[in-house]
């Protein structure tokens, strides 16, 4: 029994950071109905962005004299990278997207996959094909509940993911500029006629779900203890997954997506087999796909007038 | 028909002059001409696929002006975005509505209000709204995309007078409605004219826009045929001849 509670917690923790990767894409989708290629890349430079900002505030020197960096500037680190990713977010909108938004359907999809393309081999450029070893911004600390082992740094990944939901949750209902986001997925030209300024409305749609994607490639980083340039090729492509499976556009969607995927993997990879873990995601991807194609809260949509 | 007539006695709120509108290259809109001074209630009729939609669309912002210029409150705006020509105080009422259909009668007026958002007067602009349509109080809670037709009309002003707009463009708010409701939205059309909105109303009721507006044109296949005061209108036989599309 305890082998079960120890899965789901894993699955939990490692569910939250692919839920924060599919606010994300879910975010763009349902406001400009694009699948967002690039994001997987965001993720990716959203956690080099926190290691080459850990490493300058000194993280080494810190584990190298056995002290644990201090959690302020861990928060530094996280509130840095996720800032820097949204700016990179905003730059990848306004290159790839925004030229090619009333173009075809196909064309934006093309520039997605170009913008993708080319953040991840200038990644490997940049930063070498070898995996780093993700700095200690938070050292490890275990504890057993019952049997089950429990690590500060996934208690950490579940905290820091339910608070940002939470955040973005807020955000979205409660302030001006989340109703105009609401309101420009929903019909474009009426919020123009509200006075909503759409460009600067997909402008914040970016920097949030970008903001969002660093910290999961932060935690993520603490949680696989290596990151590499291509390691948001299969981690985008699993939360996309999410996405897709809580009801693409929607971001209650995107939550339940997430959780459902990182339990679902961590299950298969203890019960059935380690090999089967990325192939159960695109099982799951199939299946509702055929059953269930608006996905589990998603709602069929009417064509727009 | 010259329209420049009536510009200078008034100040005019909007002054549309050869406006061309093309989607792929063909003209729905060749050269029209028109003013709408403040306080004025303008109507513009014709029938389907005249061109009308295309007229405010362009006014709007919301398709480019191929050639002409469009000018809201003396100012030349051809290359003004939409959401700023309602921040100048131009708001369309679009065809169709366009409720937000997800969100509650409530946060669709609180939309409206996206520009003037300051909560001192906020809520006195609530309660004008409500009494302009009291039926919209009744369903503050209900999603917009479940009103009647009729109430997705009121909606749709009411969320627009949210924004305290000094120039409303309504496009054919009483169509697919009952008599009862087309009788009940142009009576508050008329309300709000009172309170010195300026208004452009398309409508394809010609009966009532020439009884609810000050003056009309006529538009045949993207040209304006036949203009002036709404009396004179009212008798004129070639308005039956317009409305039934034959040629003038
Ligand atoms: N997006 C578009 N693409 C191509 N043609 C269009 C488009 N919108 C309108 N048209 C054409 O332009 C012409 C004028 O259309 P418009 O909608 O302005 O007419 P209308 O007078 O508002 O008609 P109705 O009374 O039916 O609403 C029509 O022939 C229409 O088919
Ligand atoms: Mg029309």
């Amino acid at each position: 029994m305890s082998e079960f509670f120890q899965q789901i917690i894993n699955g939990l923790s490692l569910g939250s950071i692919y839920a924060l990767i599919a606010l994300g894409y879910t975010m763009v989708y349902g406001i400009l109905k694009l699948i967002n290629f690039a994001h997987g890349e965001v993720f990716m430079l959203g956690a080099y962005s926190g290691y080459f900002l850990a490493s300058a505030l000194g993280v080494e020197r810190y584990s190298a004299s056995g002290q644990s960096f201090p959690l302020g500037l861990a928060l530094v680190v996280l509130l840095g990278a996720m800032a820097l990713s949204a700016l990179l977010g905003v730059t990848i909108e306004a290159l790839a997207y925004r030229p090619v938004r009333s173009a075809p359907r196909l064309t934006p999809l093309i520039t997605a996959i170009g913008a993708s393309l080319f953040l991840q081999n200038a990644a490997v450029l940049l930063f070498t094909p070898n995996p780093r070893p993700y700095p200690p911004i938070l050292r490890e600390v275990r504890f057993t509940l019952g049997g089950v082992i429990v690590t500060n740094i996934k208690l950490a990944i579940f905290v820091v993911a339910i608070v940002l939901m939470i955040g973005l949750h807020q955000f979205v209902q409660r302030t001006w500029t989340g109703r105009a986001m609401r309101a420009v997925s929903m019909n474009m030209d009426a919020a123009r006629l509200m006075g909503i300024d759409v460009n600067a409305t997909i402008r914040a749609t970016f920097a949030i779900g970008s903001a969002l994607a660093a910290a999961g490639g932060i935690l993520f980083g603490l949680d696989q203890i290596t990151i590499n340039p291509l390691m948001g090729v299969l981690t985008g492509l699993k939360a996309f997954v999410a996405a897709v499976l809580g009801g693409i556009g929607n971001i209650p969607g995107a939550v339940v997506g997430g959780l459902l995927i990182g339990l679902a993997e961590q299950l298969t990879a203890g019960y059935l087999s380690p090999d089967y873990r990325d192939a159960i995601t695109f099982l799951i991807l199939v299946v509702i796909l055929v059953l269930k194609p608006e996905g589990l809260l998603g709602v069929v949509r009417q064509e727009k007038v | 028909m010259s329209e420049a007539v009536s510009a200078g006695t008034r100040a005019a709120d909007l002054e549309v002059s050869g406006l061309q509108v093309l989607y792929g290259g063909i003209a729905a809109v060749k050269g029209v001409s028109f003013t709408v001074g403040r306080g004025e209630i303008v109507a513009l009729i014709g029938a389907n696929g005249a061109g009308k939609t295309s007229v405010l669309k362009a006014v709007i912002g919301l398709v480019p002006a191929a050639k002409g210029t469009v000018r809201l409150f003396g100012r030349e705006a051809n290359a003004i975005p939409t959401h700023r020509r309602t921040a100048l105080g131009a708001t369309l009422v679009p065809e169709g509505r366009a409720i937000f259909a997800g969100m509650s009668v409530r946060e669709n007026l609180e939309l409206g209000a996206f520009l003037k958002r300051d909560a001192a007067t906020l809520g006195a602009r609530f309660e004008r709204v409500l009494r302009l349509f009291p039926r919209l109080g009744e369903r503050l809670d209900q999603a917009g995309g479940t009103l009647s037709g009729g109430e997705q009309q009121m909606l749709a002003i009411g969320r627009a007078l949210m924004g305290e707009p000094k120039l409303l463009l309504l496009d054919e708010p009483s169509l697919g409605l009952a008599p009862k409701l087309v009788a009940q939205i142009f009576a508050s059309v008329v309300e709000i004219a009172k309170t010195g909105i300026t208004i452009l109303l398309v409508e394809q009721n010609t009966r009532l826009a020439l009884e609810t507006a000050h003056r009309a044109h006529v538009l045949v296949t993207g040209k304006i045929v036949l203009s002036g005061p709404c009396a004179e209108l009212r008798s004129d036989p070639r308005i039956k001849a317009a409305y039934l599309g034959e040629t003038l």
